[in-house]
């Protein structure tokens, strides 16, 4: 761990003293059905004109890092390249029995649990590698839930900027406020990734965020 | 049904290994033991905490992962930047004043957490 973050620290002094341009390497974290691979894909879409990853209903749908190179985002005149990486859901639990409720069939869960335990941990081993990070939770649900602060709690560890997006600003249980007084030293940014509700301000939320790399 | 309840108090888990806490930790969990953990794991012990947890779902048909909160009587209404340097530096002097508690998911559905109170939700038989 210590080894690692010295190895970053290195490579962030390298890159700046030779001023060398590299894609900052930009991930996406969260628990499971927040959506992250919906919030990715908003930008994929809007920027390459395709998708980066499938989304669904059932959790742990994406159960292994996806990664979309060169993703070049504009905004008020200035261009970032991007290196997307969408990572699996983090969670502290994983029941076959809860994706059997969703209509899979029992071998199905079965295979989906092993695949997401595998997700969880492929996860956490990317945190070394992120250059800054989105949180994404889920705006309907109690941000104090301690997945999210473990997941912040080693993004700090790791001084890895953060940025927090609340998805789901348009449901009806949708709650900003809870989320903006749970993080308050942080930028949260409320917006529906489903419906690319309050984008804009987003974009310049994730400018802000790529200064502090 | 039993249900028991482990106390761990910090002079149990502070002398031990990172890893050492986390064998101990799941070992204990595995026996169906809900644990009131004086002090609390560190950020990056947590994330390994989950690692093993994920490892061992994979490897066993009875386990399903833990149910994971930590208790702090002086900061739980704290936000939870403030919360987290606090919790940082608390490292440094232990952080005794801290409570967690984890059970294994079989038996604790949610741990739901409040200002004054927590309230650990069971599944039914």
């Amino acid at each position: 761990m210590v080894i690692k973050i010295i190895k970053n620290f290195v490579k962030r002094v390298f890159y700046n003293l030779f001023s060398i341009k590299r894609d900052i390497k930009l991930g996406f974290y969260g628990p499971p059905n927040a959506g992250k691979t919906s919030l990715a894909n908003r930008l994929c879409k809007d920027w390459l004109g395709e998708e980066l990853g499938k989304v669904s209903k059932i959790p742990h749908e994406t159960r292994e890092i996806q990664i979309k190179e060169k993703v070049e985002v504009k905004y008020n005149g200035k261009t970032l390249t991007l290196k997307l990486i969408d990572t699996p859901g983090i969670a502290t639990k994983i029941d076959y029995e809860d994706f059997v409720k969703f209509g899979l069939s029992k071998k199905e869960a079965k295979t989906r649990a092993k695949e997401a335990t595998k997700g969880v941990i492929e996860s956490i081993k990317w945190l070394d590698d992120m250059d800054a990070v989105i949180v994404v939770l889920d705006a309907t649900q109690n941000p104090y839930s301690q997945v999210n602060i473990t997941i912040i709690g080693n993004l700090v560890a790791r001084k890895i900027p953060v940025l927090i997006v609340a998805n789901k600003i348009d449901l009806r249980k949708a709650n900003i406020k809870r989320m903006e007084s749970a993080f308050p030293e942080y930028d949260v940014v409320g917006l529906s990734a489903k419906f690319g509700k309050n984008l804009e301000e987003f974009y310049e939320s994730l400018f802000k965020l790529v200064k502090k790399v | 049904m039993k249900l028991t309840l482990q106390f761990i108090p910090f002079s149990a888990i502070e002398p031990l290994s990172s890893f050492k806490r986390i064998t101990k930790i799941l070992s204990m969990i595995g026996e169906d033991k809900i644990l009131l953990m004086q002090g609390r794991l560190r950020a990056e012990e947590e994330a390994d905490l989950i690692e093993e947890t994920m490892r061992k779902i994979g490897k066993s048909k009875k386990f399903k992962g833990i149910e994971l909160a930590v208790f702090s009587p002086k900061s739980s209404n704290l936000p939870i930047g403030i919360y987290i340097r606090k919790s940082i530096a608390d490292l440094l002097v232990g952080q005794q004043d801290v409570l967690t508690v984890i059970g294994p998911a079989s038996i604790v559905r949610e741990i739901k957490k409040d200002p004054t109170k927590m309230q650990l939700l069971l599944k039914g038989k």
